[in-house]
């Protein structure tokens, strides 16, 4: 049985806070770990692949995993291709894409939101309006059927998961510049002649930073399982550009026989996934805990 | 409430005929040629041309789309090209697939992570919290198509006590009703089809349903751990009641209510979910439909599947947000 007085309830806050701090530690330290192991295995992707990622070998297909220091650590596919050398090409494509969407969908969300709340009025509701129209999609099927109307390829790809990827950013942002706006410091700002543009880019946006910083490495998350997404379903790059989501893909067909080739890159794809997740986690714990109590980005 | 919910009706009136248009023009605008797909690459000009006569496919694009939104209107949404009948019936003959693959994932979810949630968020920092959070943060990171062939590979595979892709073993189950196989089975109490439809579809589910299951898993704990702290969770301890009759008759009654927030939330990225999870098990559902109906140009198809999926989306919101007056009655409209 509990004590159970006044005090004790009411300490009872920072003392939950204080115990969760080692775990937000240890979530920031296995998340950064994960999520820099991505970006450099993606940045150096070339110099630390064994072999030619579409280099066939005919005399070596479907070979199971050899081992570290073999030839092929983790064997062979079909055609005879390194399945670690794809798997770390796989990365650059997932880092190129998950770190374009979000800094385009960040940009432009940011400033729509911050525009359309400073600004409010007729400007706010058009935006608000676009935002409601691009929202009523289901995620995943915007992006299938512009993918399906502008073709495979990097570019497009990044293109149709911005398309959605803004409106969170935006909303977020908007119903922050709209308390703002309000404010002393804003307001002040105006008497003492500064333009509208100013204002935002001095005043709005350094507020709404933090936010969106957060927002933007769960968007990340999402991103890296969309591009994967919109690749397994054959809408995303190219065949010849070696993805996680295209080497499942291939995979599918090979389930009974050869296990290593759907494992690897689905493996690579949550583990990434989850490092970014577990980041974001610590972050909004630390930068921004409204946003929990908000229930976005959970 | 009622006007408003009305209000709101109508105002996604104008948001479906523009997603309508947008729809319309982005397939049009696709790269390749329905009637030569269709017809195959043998075909002479007099052959297609007869075919674009048939299909309308010669119009100005606006009359086109006229056409096409007379067509939804009377909801009907065309004639598919590659099943010539109406769209609307195709889709029809797949939605029950879909919505019992959906709902059964929306039950495997709620039944695992509610209860796994208030355990966590009841004593933070325990053995059963750690448990619980790193099972919800693997549900939210986890790629349901990947884990949809993991599990093949496993259960079907390796241990082979589930069959790998479809609704049914062929001669099972009985003549169609409903659509729905695990209640046609259950009326007519063919109990070997409910075990076979039952088999057929927890693999599909558990992949498709997962991601809720984090992300629900995790609003229930951290939405628990606030409602702990409330005053009337203190006042029910100092009378002197059990641990356990707080945490399910005074905690978690309250918490649930963000937690319907997010099913509802979750249930669009379902939706998408499926289209992917049906791909991979073979599920004949909607989903699947669309990634065969974009594979031939099915233009009537596609934008009826679009339309029908984004219109489910917008009913669901809707209704999402009426049931929180219901649960909520601090929440007037």
């Amino acid at each position: 049985m509990q004590s159970l007085t006044l005090e004790s309830a009411t300490e009872k806050t920072p003392g939950l806070v204080s115990r969760l701090a080692p775990r937000l530690h240890a979530k920031a330290f296995t998340g950064g770990l994960i999520v820099l192991t991505f970006i450099v295995v993606g940045i150096l992707g070339p110099a630390l692949a064994p072999s030619d990622p579409n280099k066939q070998e005919l005399t070596a297909m479907t070979k199971p995993p050899q081992g570290i220091g073999s030839l092929h650590v983790l064997g062979t596919d079909n055609l005879g291709r390194d399945v670690l050398s794809r798997v770390i090409y796989g990365a650059r494509v997932s880092l190129l894409v998950a770190f374009a969407v979000v800094f385009i969908s960040g940009l432009v969300g940011i400033s729509l939101g911050a525009i359309s709340g400073y600004f409010g009025g007729k400007t706010d509701f058009v935006i608000q309006k676009l935002v409601e129209v691009v929202w009523a999609f289901p995620p995943l099927l915007l992006g299938i059927t512009i993918m399906a109307f502008l073709g495979q390829g990097l570019f497009n790809l990044i293109l149709a998961l911005v398309v959605q990827r803004w409106i969170p950013y935006c909303r977020v942002v908007r119903g922050q510049a709209l308390s703002l706006r309000t404010r002393e410091f804003v307001v002040a700002s105006r008497c003492l002649g500064a333009r509208n543009a100013q204002i935002i880019l001095r005043h709005i946006l350094p507020n709404v930073i933090q936010t969106s910083l957060v927002i933007g490495t769960f968007a990340m998350a999402s991103a890296i399982i969309a591009e994967a997404s919109l690749s397994f379903l054959g809408v995303g790059v190219p065949p010849e550009i070696p993805t996680w989501g295209t080497m499942l893909a291939d995979a599918r067909i090979y389930i009974s026989t050869a296990w290593w080739l759907p494992l690897f890159p689905g493996l690579c794809i949550f583990v990434t996934v989850l490092g970014i997740n577990l980041l974001g986690d610590a972050l909004r714990d630390l930068l921004d805990p409204r946003l929990k109590r908000a229930g976005s980005g959970i | 409430m009622a006007s408003y919910l009305v209000q709101r009706l109508a105002g996604t009136i104008p948001v479906l005929l523009l997603i309508s248009l947008l729809v319309f023009l982005l397939i049009h605008a696709a790269p390749g040629d329905p009637t030569l797909l269709l017809l195959g690459e043998e075909t002479n000009a007099a052959e297609v041309a007869k075919a674009k006569a048939q299909w309308g496919l010669d119009r100005p694009l606006y009359v086109q789309y006229l056409k096409f939104v007379a067509s939804t209107l009377t909801g009907e949404f065309g004639k598919s090209f590659k099943y010539a009948e109406p769209v609307s019936n195709v889709i029809k003959a797949r939605l029950p697939a879909t919505i019992e693959l959906a709902i059964f994932s929306i039950i495997i979810a709620i039944v695992l992570a509610i209860p796994l949630g208030v355990w966590a968020g009841s004593k933070p920092n325990s053995w059963l919290d750690n448990v619980g959070t790193t099972f919800g943060l693997f549900g939210i990171s986890m790629p349901s198509f990947w884990l949809g062939i993991m599990l093949i590979l496993l259960l079907a595979g390796v241990l082979n006590i589930l069959p790998t892709s479809g609704r049914s073993t062929y001669g099972i189950a009985g003549p169609e009703s409903t659509g729905f196989y695990l209640l046609d089975s259950l009326f007519q109490m063919n109990w070997k089809a409910v075990w076979d439809a039952l088999t057929h579809i927890c693999m599909p589910a558990l992949a498709l349903g997962v991601n809720m299951l984090g992300i629900l898993m995790r609003v229930t704990r951290s939405s628990v751990l606030e409602v702990m702290n409330e005053e009337y969770v203190v006042t029910a301890r100092a009378k002197g009641l059990r641990e356990k009759n707080i945490v399910w008759r005074h905690v978690t009654s309250n918490a649930l209510i963000p937690v319907i927030t997010v099913v509802g939330l979750e249930l669009g990225t379902l939706l998408s979910g499926s289209i992917i999870v049906e791909t991979v098990f073979a599920w004949p559902g909607v989903g699947s439909l669309l990634i065969t109906a974009l594979n031939s140009r099915d233009y009537p198809l596609v934008t009826g599947i679009v339309i029908t999926y984004t219109a489910a989306f917008v009913v669901i919101n809707l209704v999402i947000d009426g049931l929180y007056a219901v649960i909520d009655p601090r929440i007037r409209y």
